[in-house]
């Protein structure tokens, strides 16, 4: 019992160290990140390394109390990247949209419709 | 870690494996949105962790705690999981390429691109001749 709990605290260890070194890395990519989009994309891998950080803690001392903030966070990435990126794509296709009617014909229902 | 036995020896082991490989997962995921150089092949790296690790990760956690109730917990935690990231993916995936923010040199072959050129559209940066009413575009 006692040398596989060693194991368990082992592995979880090792876990703990590549989680930090992934948050990092994220964190450094939503700082640095060009577009609004890259920290979109870089805020969910940030809520994924948190999970497993929940998961690991939970290995670790054995209980269950952290299991609905788990549940919480994998709803949480979703409604965060879903609202920015429709902010996003407001924003920037209100002036896209007028350069691509400008040279052709304004009123073509296919495109209004793919739009 | 309930205590007793070599068959719970086994779980304990096999669920903290479980969970190194989320981990392990989730470092080459960061490694992947450091490294690549657009948003949609970050995106691919991101969508690692985001499906197979939570399942390895939900999995590892339920055969280490062996109770029927954080089971069901971790089984909606995975589920809920899997059913909303193909929809924030899309729809980051599309703001991506609506505004253009693709690597064009970098893909081998762009299907949507032929698709959007046969409805009409043109791809790419603006053309130069649509200079002037760029102004009022921005304005109204």
């Amino acid at each position: 019992m006692s040398g596989v709990h060693t194991a368990v605290l082992v592995m979880m260890a090792l876990g703990g160290l590549l989680l930090v070194v992934a948050a990092s890395l994220t964190v450094a990519r939503m700082a640095r990140g060009p577009s609004s989009l890259d920290r979109v994309v870089a805020a969910d891998v940030l809520v994924a390394v948190v999970i497993a950080v929940l998961a690991a803690e939970a290995i670790v001392h054995d209980h269950a109390t952290t299991l609905p903030v788990m549940l919480v966070l994998s709803l949480l990435g979703f409604a965060g990247a879903v609202s920015i990126a429709r902010f996003v794509a407001e924003r920037d296709l209100a002036v896209r949209g007028r350069e691509q009617e400008a040279p052709g014909a304004p009123t073509d229902p296919v495109d209004e419709g793919q739009r | 870690m309930s205590g007793g036995g070599a068959v719970a020896d086994v779980l304990d082991l096999l669920g903290a494996f479980l969970v190194l490989l989320g981990c392990f997962l989730c470092f080459a995921a960061a490694l992947g949105i450091v490294r690549l150089p657009d948003v949609v092949s970050r995106m691919h790296a991101a969508t690692k962790p985001q499906t197979l690790g939570l399942i390895l990760l939900v999995a590892g956690v339920a055969v280490s705690l062996r109770t029927w109730a954080s089971f069901g917990t971790l089984l909606l935690v995975a589920a809920l999981q899997l059913a909303t990231a193909p929809v924030s993916a899309h729809l980051v995936g599309r703001t991506v390429y609506r505004t253009d923010q693709v690597r064009h040199d970098l893909l081998a072959r762009d299907d949507l691109a032929t698709d959007l050129e046969a409805a009409g559209f043109h791809l790419g940066p603006a053309p130069e001749d649509a200079g002037p009413p760029e102004d009022d575009a921005r304005l109204s």
